[in-house]
């Protein structure tokens, strides 16, 4: 079966006055039908690039400057934007972080959600309103035929991101770019939302990218993680090794670093120093400077290792310690 | 040993550089020095002087333009229907119309920058006084304010500079307050006031010269409104007398007599009225492009 | 709502209030009242009737009380020159004036949001310089100026529309206006379009302002996620979005149009407000220059409080209130 997303070498950089900044610099992974990828990282690590990447909503003074990604095997990277418009909302659609910025707030639901529906599709307002109160109501908004005709702010917070998951829903695609969704919510919403998202996945087959800095929060929802840091990937697997015994130091500092983790009482670990600034990357392993690892070695770019079954990390010296 | 806080001059070259970036408003600053030129040495370049009586004829009026009279005098640009060169009638006005702009431009700056930074500076009810007075001058046009200034004082130079620095100094007090509210918590003033400087001193030594960024833009584009309002008040017949010249009398003069074909003694003055302010503009509208992002410090 | 609307009235009267504290300062007490307030051909006998009778031998204060009183009954003075009340012969005029300013406004919406939102959709194009050095051509051209080349070019040059008084006027709606007749369209058109090249280029900065900051905001990259067309998010959810803000500057604009239709209605002898009270000034009609300052101010809070009102309207977030 061949996957249904593959990224090989991507790298998306901005031109700006201060300099380049290599945002993704030289990324691969694959995605399968029907599986979550979690993208885990930092603010600056550039997950969230990635995804815009994947949708060719990179903006100016940013391009994708070299790399391939590739869709069904349609190649996406060059396609022109009449292609892409076809592509996105319909087989490939997106949830932002904020929903409040995200949803246009002069318009109604109804609208927003109308339009989307009739972009891609040629039916009657009537059948893609009812369409869209269908997609409502799966996603858990309570008497959507009322509620579809309310304005964004009239929402609480959560309800708000279940709308926006629905519209994503709209055209039932194959993969969703999910970007920080959960990010902006408060912690018990947090956890429907999620439930709510495996429930989906796990009725439509449909693939999923879950960006996301918070490990725990992927842990609870991803089948493979895929970790950032400065513009890489640095370690790849599926999410129970990724997690139960990461490789790459960084991981595993990520991981020592969420407080469920540490025993109540105990210091929480940190990792210290902080992310770089990838405008002016040192040359070498970008996490050398706050690794506790470090080696001489490292001042070369480590190459992706193979740890274990589809299990990569960029480390000389990868770690094989089991985690408690 | 004291700290002056007085910016370095260094700090205007590379605004001097950007500003340079535009052709157009390079452009648009010769053509300001030269009016200033023009209008500076008016009386020495004009061929005749137009409110002389004796020096202007009547036979000659509403000669059109490149006409030579049987006496002597060639007029450039035609005469008016009193016999004025235009030429001379355009460049004494231009020079009124200057005067009158700037200098009330330049009082409207120090009255409004004045009362501004003591607003900030002083705070509470004071500041809330200058402002509520501020925002009231803001509420009306420009026109309406001058309108009701000269219909009580009646015309004359003096009157018109007055009313029109009445109408502005409102807008220099609100900018020039906006920039000394986030100056007056700077390092600069805690240091100056803890050197025991007098407030005034402080002020207007080392808070004044902070702020003067936006008035500059604001002072620029103030001066080609207080031309164009000048204009258009003397056009009314409510601004200066028609002893002194203006360029909007000027053109006031010729409306009249336009629609009988004899357009230069409308046209011409309204071109360089024109040309004046828009070069100004485009100065002023330059300057604060290049002084804008600057400012954040 | 209430406690808004309380607020604003006691504002009004505050400003009322001062107004007509500085119209009475400026006209009953610089000089001799009974210089200013008669005509100048007034007998010693009149003169003295005049001064009892206007109770300009009472003090200041009562002459205050007095002016106010009678204001507040609608009695401003009686015109020297028409010998009518000045605030009957203000408001005959007003309609011409208002239908005058209100087109104005009309055209200079109509013709500057496109170049507007052209200017801020090509940022560093060379139309959009030019669009933006065209408008500071549009301020810094006296208006009355304009109005003169209008008629030198349309009227004189061309022959194509009247360069002078109001056309015939019918009834529209019960209305007495130009809009009615051919003919009275035709004499509108030119001083409207003088009255509107003032406000055009404000309109035009604006919308790019608007625009510019609003391109950037997350629900437009939304929309195109979602597969929208650019004409789509920029004509809907774009134009949506600034209309509020725009509407509302140039609504607050009209007070500032009324006040400038001064010079165009002498140039095009219009007959409106701003034509009496340029005659009524250089006619020494003292009365309805009062008159008219205090109606104009009284209009302009007026248009304060029907634009901040028109501002809810547009806005559902502060109509509808946010829930969160």
């Amino acid at each position: 079966m061949s996957a249904l997303l593959e990224v090989r070498g991507l790298k998306t950089h901005f031109y700006t006055r201060a300099g380049v900044v290599k945002a993704v610099d030289g990324i691969d992974f694959t995605l399968n039908a029907g599986e979550v990828l979690g993208l885990v990282g930092e603010s600056g690590s550039g997950k969230t690039v990635a995804s815009f990447s994947v949708l060719g909503l990179i903006d100016p003074p940013g391009r994708i400057v070299e790399g391939s990604i590739k869709f069904k095997g349609e190649e996406l990277v060059g396609s022109p934007v009449s292609r892409m418009r076809q592509l996105r909302g319909r087989d490939i659609a997106m949830v932002f972080q904020d929903p409040m910025m995200t949803l246009t707030p002069v318009l109604k639901i109804e609208t927003q959600m109308i339009e989307t529906v009739l972009a891609h599709e040629t039916v009657s307002r009537k059948a893609a309103r009812d369409r869209s109160i269908e997609v409502l109501r799966r996603v858990g908004i309570p008497t959507p035929e009322d509620r579809i005709g309310a304005y964004p702010h009239q929402f609480s917070g959560g309800m708000r991101q279940r709308v926006a998951i629905a519209i994503a829903l709209l055209h039932a695609p194959a993969l969703i770019l999910a970007d920080e969704p959960t990010t902006a919510l408060d912690v018990t919403i947090q956890g429907q939302i999620i439930a709510e998202m495996q429930k989906l996945v796990a009725e439509t087959g449909t693939a999923m990218i879950w960006v996301s800095h918070d490990l725990a929060v992927v842990e609870t929802i991803a089948d493979s993680v895929a970790v950032m840091y400065a513009g890489r990937v640095v370690e790849h697997g599926p999410s129970a090794n990724v997690i139960g015994r990461p490789a790459h130091p960084y991981t595993e500092g990520l991981l020592n670093s969420i407080p469920s983790r540490t025993t109540p009482g105990k210091r929480l670990n940190q990792i210290p120093g902080m992310a770089p600034s990838v405008l002016n990357l040192a040359p070498g392993c970008p996490f050398a400077p706050r690794c506790p690892y470090e080696q001489p070695a490292c001042a070369k770019i480590p190459p992706a290792r193979n740890i274990g079954p589809k299990h990569m990390a960029r480390c000389i010296t990868p770690l094989t310690r089991e985690l408690t | 040993m004291t700290e002056e806080a007085v910016p370095a001059p260094s700090r205007w070259r590379p605004v001097w550089q950007e500003f340079c970036e535009s052709k157009t408003a390079v452009l648009a600053l010769w053509i300001c020095s030269l009016m200033l030129l023009a209008a500076v040495f008016g009386p020495w370049i004009a061929p005749q002087n137009p409110y002389d009586l004796t020096q202007i004829s009547f036979f000659d009026s509403r000669l059109p333009p490149f006409s030579t009279s049987p006496d002597g005098p060639y007029y450039l640009l035609g005469t008016d229907n009193q016999g004025r060169d235009m030429y001379s009638a355009m460049l004494y006005g231009l020079r009124t119309s200057l005067l009158v702009g700037v200098s009330s431009g330049v009082l409207a700056i120090i009255l409004g920058v004045s009362l501004g930074l003591v607003a900030a500076y002083a705070g509470g009810g004071v500041d809330a006084l200058i402002m509520r007075i501020v925002d009231f001058m803001l509420g009306f046009p420009t026109i309406l304010v001058a309108l009701m200034m000269l219909a009580i004082l009646g015309q004359g130079v003096e009157k018109v500079i007055l009313a029109l620095v009445v109408v502005q100094w409102a807008y220099f007090a609100r900018a020039v307050r906006a920039t000394a509210l986030s100056e007056r918590n700077k390092e600069y003033i805690e240091a100056a006031r803890s050197l025991g400087l007098s407030h005034t001193r402080i002020v207007f030594g080392h808070l004044a010269p902070n702020c003067m960024p936006p008035v500059i833009v604001i002072g620029t584009m103030q001066v080609a409104s207080a031309i164009s309002a000048e204009a258009t008040l003397s056009f009314l017949g409510l601004g200066l007398p028609i002893t002194e010249p203006s360029l909007g009398l000027l053109i006031s003069n010729g409306f009249n007599v336009m629609l009988a074909g004899l357009y230069w003694i409308s046209v011409f003055p309204g071109l360089l009225l024109l040309t004046l302010i828009f070069a100004i503009n485009i100065v002023g509208d330059r300057l604060r492009e290049v002084l804008n992002p600057r400012n954040a410090k | 709502m209430t406690v808004f609307l309380i607020r604003r009235l006691l504002q009004t009267l505050a400003v009322l209030f001062a107004v007509s504290l500085v119209v009475f300062v400026g006209l009953y007490a610089v000089g001799n009242p009974a210089d200013i307030l008669l005509p100048d051909d007034a007998t010693e006998v009149e003169r003295q009737a005049a001064i009892r009778s206007l109770g300009l031998d009472q003090p200041l204060i009562v002459q205050y009380g007095l002016f106010l009183k009678n204001a507040l009954s609608g009695d401003l003075g009686r015109s020297f020159v028409y010998n009518e009340p000045s605030i009957k012969l203000i408001l005959a005029r007003f309609p011409a004036t208002l239908e005058l300013a209100l087109s104005a406004l009309f055209i200079a919406m109509v013709l500057g949001f496109p170049l507007g939102l052209y200017a801020g959709l090509h940022p560093g194009t060379r139309m959009e310089r030019a669009i933006m050095t065209g408008s500071i051509l549009g301020f810094s051209l006296p208006n009355f100026w304009q109005g003169l080349m209008l008629i030198l070019i349309f009227s004189i040059g061309l022959g194509w529309l009247p360069s002078s008084g109001r056309g015939q006027t019918g009834s529209l709606f019960g209305i007495e206006t130009s809009f009615a007749t051919w003919d009275g369209i035709r004499h509108l058109i030119l001083p409207a379009t003088n009255l509107a090249l003032f406000k055009l280029a404000l309109v035009i900065r604006l919308t790019r302002a608007q625009v510019r900051e609003t391109m950037p905001l997350d629900f437009v990259k939304f929309g195109r996620a979602r597969g929208l067309t650019e004409r789509r998010i920029v004509g809907v959810h774009v134009a949506k979005t600034i209309a509020a803000p725009i509407v509302t500057v140039i609504g607050m604009e009209l007070g500032s149009v009324i006040a400038f239709a001064v010079v165009t209605e002498s140039i095009f002898a219009w007959p409106g407000m701003g034509k009496l009270i340029i005659d009524s000034i250089n006619r020494l009609d003292r009365p309805v220059v009062a008159a008219y300052l205090l109606v104009i101010t009284f209009l302009f809070i007026l248009i304060n409080l029907v634009v901040d009102l028109l501002y809810t309207a547009l806005d559902p977030r502060v109509r509808l209130g946010g829930k969160s």
